[in-house]
């Protein structure tokens, strides 16, 4: 299996590959959109600002080629940032993003310690099979102070409390993002690489 | 509902890990790598690692442990000591990394937490304090940002270089600018508890978690299992550091979540694997 995760100089992509390598994946870790004709799997990782991870994505001329991909049906997986910036727009530098879900990332509300970080709970809103295995309300690790707010409901497969109820997982067919980082989420967040593991093997 | 984290820290010296752990379970006490796992099963929220390798020699090893650990352990893990750069900054995120502490460089070099934020995000920036009840004790020269300097109403006192150099710094004000800077987290430490195992400081834990709009780790003092509970109730601490009551092994982090769980807070349920 060709699996690519994104590397455009955002975070600790270090983990997502040894994630995925402990389900027998070896990540090909690349900018190079070249890449993608033949990868039959994607994971846009990311923290830290919206606008600068665009401005990155636009330098290394991958905004075209992830859409595409994306439009291709083939298994996708978002983390963090890589959910907000599915985006139409983010409010933070009220900046443009990729625009393949309907809807925007916004600032979560004030009177609340920003970022939101540590081990929050997820309600599970309808099943997919990504979520296989993974008990109701389950913890992961959340880092974040925009989070995504997608127009369409039926996208939104898990929501998570923290002074509002937000979108921490969106699955729809092959389109799978995450607030939270399942690679920093324990055993229950290797199992969701598992699943997405799984997916892109089918 | 957002948890309150227990976060155990382990000091690294020249790879290895010192200061008295002592575990029957553990093959070798002194290996980051199984000593991560070991916390991890446990359900540490996450770790923290402090490089207090003073030789520069072995300065490097430290990026081959966060590599190593983080090969295993899927939680998130903090390195400080040492970080003097944003590029240091780079080689820690790159090792593995989630976030890094920044103590006596943030001091000296305020323009550091602001790049280092700037570059990768304010929520892998994390200033440690290191603080001191202002008394009849020395205090430090004044520092240059005369904003920052203690004044009649000041408490606490910054202190850098592990707890050696007074600044003349208000540790209130120091918090409050790191933030503005672009620090995502404050890791606190009462001097004046630190190693007292009496309890945390909890009117400074207090006072800065209701200062600063971002999260607050309570470090230094824990002795018992109630000291955790006092300094995420009274102290409004979101998260709790302790180092020797667990690696004496006086209590396990599951025996802790367990009386915080019995006393109302919300902690993480340790989870367990299907099939």
């Amino acid at each position: 299996m060709k699996l690519v995760v994104i590397d455009y100089e955002s975070g600790n992509l270090r983990s997502v590959s040894r994630a995925l390598e402990s389900h027998g994946v070896a990540p090909l870790v690349t900018d190079d959109s070249s890449n993608f004709d033949d990868a039959d799997a994607m994971v846009l990782p990311g923290v830290g600002s919206g606008p600068a991870a665009m401005d990155a994505l636009r330098q290394r001329k991958l905004i075209d080629p992830i859409k595409n991909f994306i439009a291709s049906g083939r298994p996708f997986l978002g983390v963090c940032l890589g959910l907000q910036l599915l985006m139409d727009c983010t409010e933070e530098g009220d900046e443009a993003c990729l625009g393949v879900v309907k809807g925007s990332a916004k600032h979560l509300p004030s009177g609340l310690k920003v970022p939101h970080m540590g081990w929050n709970s997820v309600r599970f809103q309808h099943q997919h099979p990504v979520l296989d295995g993974i008990p109701q309300d389950s913890y992961f690790y959340f880092v974040h102070s925009y989070y995504a707010s997608p127009e369409d409901p039926a996208g939104i497969s898990g929501t998570t409390e923290y002074g509002i109820s937000f979108c921490s997982i969106y699955a729809k067919d092959n389109l799978i993002a995450t607030q939270f980082h399942p690679e920093k989420s324990g055993p229950v967040g290797l199992r969701f690489y598992k699943n997405f593991v799984s997916l892109a093997s089918t | 509902m957002l948890t309150k984290r227990i976060i155990p820290c382990l000091d690294v010296d020249a790879g290895r890990v010192v200061k008295g752990v002592s575990f029957l379970e553990l093959r070798d006490a002194g290996d980051p790598a199984e000593l991560a796992a070991f916390y991890d099963q446990q359900g540490g929220d996450e770790l923290v690692f402090l490089d207090i390798t003073a030789s520069s020699d072995s300065r490097d090893t430290i990026v081959d442990v966060v590599q190593r650990v983080s090969d295993q352990v899927f939680i998130p893990l903090t390195v400080g000591g040492g970080i003097r750069s944003v590029e240091d900054v780079r080689r820690m995120l790159k090792a593995g990394a989630d976030k890094v502490g920044m103590n006596t460089a943030a001091v000296s070099d305020p323009k550091l937490v602001k790049d280092g934020a700037a570059a990768f995000g304010n929520q892998c920036i994390v200033v440690a304090i290191d603080a001191k009840r202002v008394g009849s004790h020395h205090v430090g020269s004044p520092h240059t940002s005369t904003d920052l300097a203690l004044d009649e109403g000041s408490k606490w006192q910054v202190y850098t270089r592990g707890g050696r150099t007074p600044t003349g710094i208000d540790a209130v004000k120091w918090a409050t600018r790191a933030v503005e800077l672009g620090a995502g987290e404050i890791l606190l430490t009462s001097m004046d508890e630190d190693g007292q195992r009496t309890g945390y400081d909890l009117e400074l834990t207090s006072t800065i978690s209701e200062t600063v709009p971002v999260p607050v780790i309570a470090s230094g003092g824990a002795g018992e299992l109630d000291h955790l509970y006092q300094a995420l109730d009274q102290g409004k601490a979101d998260a709790v550091l302790a180092a020797s009551i667990f690696h004496f092994g006086t209590f396990t982090i599951t025996q802790a979540k367990d009386y915080l769980k019995q006393k109302g807070v919300h902690v993480r349920p340790t989870y367990v694997a299907p099939e």
